[in-house]
């Protein structure tokens, strides 16, 4: 960190120590969240996300795959999440970073462990069922990517079309039906900046945290959690975390269900 | 999570597979100081778990641009050998998984290890996965956290850790890779057991809160089991000298 980071990121402390915010919000609010779908007519499904200056694309692709040996009756769900070198100064091009797989495992878990799509309905004949393939994209990083890039993978999700089977192979002229969904998981990020937490860290209140804990759950029960940094938390911090996020899965539903197709 | 075609009863008359309660460790054997190039090292059977750790460092920060001026940066190798699993050769070198496992894993030392005490500098903590039965992110931090302490690298708790999950309706502790593969929740959790505050916590599947709770309060009672463990490693080297 440079001087002025070192400054910032102070600054950021010494104000989260008096129940402040940089952008004047209380602990437990989101930044402003908008959420546009089906963006990018070529894909089966997507969703753009605005959380406060942090921006996500997500574009679901569905295409006809074999079969896996231990899963002959069910298709697959694979998300990923890129940190694209224009979303910000400091990432670079080149392999993965251990943050961007990170981002893309704990997003992928949420809406794998949620059920969103019943993989059983996917299955499409003898060895062959559909896949499909969620690419997160970080077009502009201000903070909080799991939230961000969770709910822009859901909206895509929910509102994709299956393209339609014919003769073995997609036919991607008609994606007449919507793809089913089971359920709709949300996640909630917390940072923990001293001894305060706060949800939906800014940029500069992610570069002030001390641990960080990412939990999705489907409205009823936690599906997925992360603790990540050299921080800590206590028991009933997680416990306390978990029924806000249980909680804040109501706005997040309202976000996806007023998205517009 | 594997297809429920062949899924197996994994709790048959109020016991699981392998014999144990809900609640109960895997058989835990830990031996400190096997390897003699490494600082400190430990070699650690969990179940049907082998896991091999070891520590170099404090050393001089490699390459120099990774160096922090302020303190040490601590750097993490989580790996699986390929002869690892039950099934098929597995890929050698460490795949996206591996690398997640090694960001949480460093992320746990940096919070125990005092960073101040070594500017510039690196230590370096191989974790190698020589046999996998589920469960071994955990081991491999219980194993570590021993390599680490038999390094004489100072920290201000001895870290275990271990997963707690879901069967059904039960709550389990030390989920194994049969229960993983099946299982309806899977949450590995490393626990600083001074102040019981938690350095990693991970989950999937799906917990009530009242599920969490019973698991996060399972993850602390074994704290107790598995730090002797980890202390009589420690001693044992004294004792053998």
């Amino acid at each position: 960190m440079g001087a002025i980071e070192i400054i910032k990121s102070d600054y950021i402390r010494e104000i989260i120590a008096k129940g402040e915010r940089e952008d004047g919000r209380k602990a437990m609010d989101y930044r402003n969240i908008a959420v546009k779908t089906d963006v990018i007519d070529h894909a089966e499904g997507s969703a753009q996300v605005d959380m406060g200056n942090t921006r996500v694309l997500a574009g679901a692709k569905i295409v006809v795959d074999d079969v896996h040996s231990d899963t002959p009756d069910q298709g697959n769900i694979v998300i990923s999440a890129e940190l694209l070198p224009l979303a910000a100064a400091e990432y670079e091009t080149g392999p993965p970073s251990p943050e961007a797989i990170e981002l893309a495992r704990v997003v992928d878990r949420g809406i794998r462990a949620g059920n969103c799509v019943k993989l059983e309905d996917l299955f499409l004949e003898e060895g062959k069922a559909w896949t499909i393939y969620v690419d997160v994209y970080v077009l502009n990083y201000d903070g909080n990517l799991f939230d961000a890039s969770t709910l822009a993978a859901m909206a895509a999700i929910a509102n994709a079309r299956l393209p339609t089977y014919k003769d073995g192979s997609a036919d991607y002229n008609d994606r007449s039906k919507k793809l089913e969904i089971n359920s709709i998981v949300a996640s909630s990020t917390f940072a923990k900046i001293g001894n305060s937490i706060v949800i939906d860290p800014s940029g500069a209140e992610e570069a002030a945290t001390d641990a960080r804990l990412t939990v999705a759950t489907d409205g009823k029960v936690v599906r997925a959690m992360q603790k990540g940094l050299s921080g800590s938390f206590t028991l009933n911090e997680v416990e306390e975390l978990v029924n806000i996020a249980l909680e804040k899965h109501k706005e997040f539903i309202k976000h996806i269900e007023s998205a517009k197709r | 999570m594997a297809s429920s075609l062949n899924k197996p009863e994994l709790i048959v008359n109020g016991k699981r597979l392998d014999g144990r309660s809900f609640g109960e460790l895997r058989p835990l054997k830990i031996e400190a100081n096997v390897l003699k190039n490494a600082q400190g090292s430990a070699y650690l059977e969990w179940g049907n778990n082998r896991v091999l750790a070891a520590v170099y460092g404090p050393k001089e920060a490699m390459p120099k641009h990774t160096a922090d001026p302020t303190k040490a940066v601590i750097k993490c190798r989580y790996s699986m050998a390929p002869f690892s699993g039950l099934g098929e050769h597995g890929r050698s070198g460490p795949n996206r998984r591996a690398i997640e496992i090694s960001k949480v894993t460093k992320e746990v030392f940096e919070n125990v290890i005092f960073l101040n005490e070594f500017p510039g500098s690196e230590i370096d903590i191989f974790i190698e996965i020589l046999q996998s039965d589920g469960g071994t992110r955990a081991a491999g931090i219980t194993a570590a956290a021993v390599a680490l302490a038999n390094a004489g690298i100072k920290m201000k708790d001895l870290v275990y850790a271990v997963s707690a999950g879901r069967i059904g309706e039960h709550v389990v502790l030390d989920v194994n890779m049969i229960e993983d593969n099946y299982s309806d929740a899977d949450m590995p959790m490393a626990i600083s057991p001074k102040s019981n505050e938690i350095l990693l916590l991970q989950m999937d599947g799906g917990l009530d809160k009242k599920q969490l709770k019973e698991g996060m309060d399972m993850v602390i009672d074994a704290g107790k089991t598995i730090s002797k463990v980890q202390r009589d490693a420690l001693k044992a080297i004294y004792e053998s000298r």
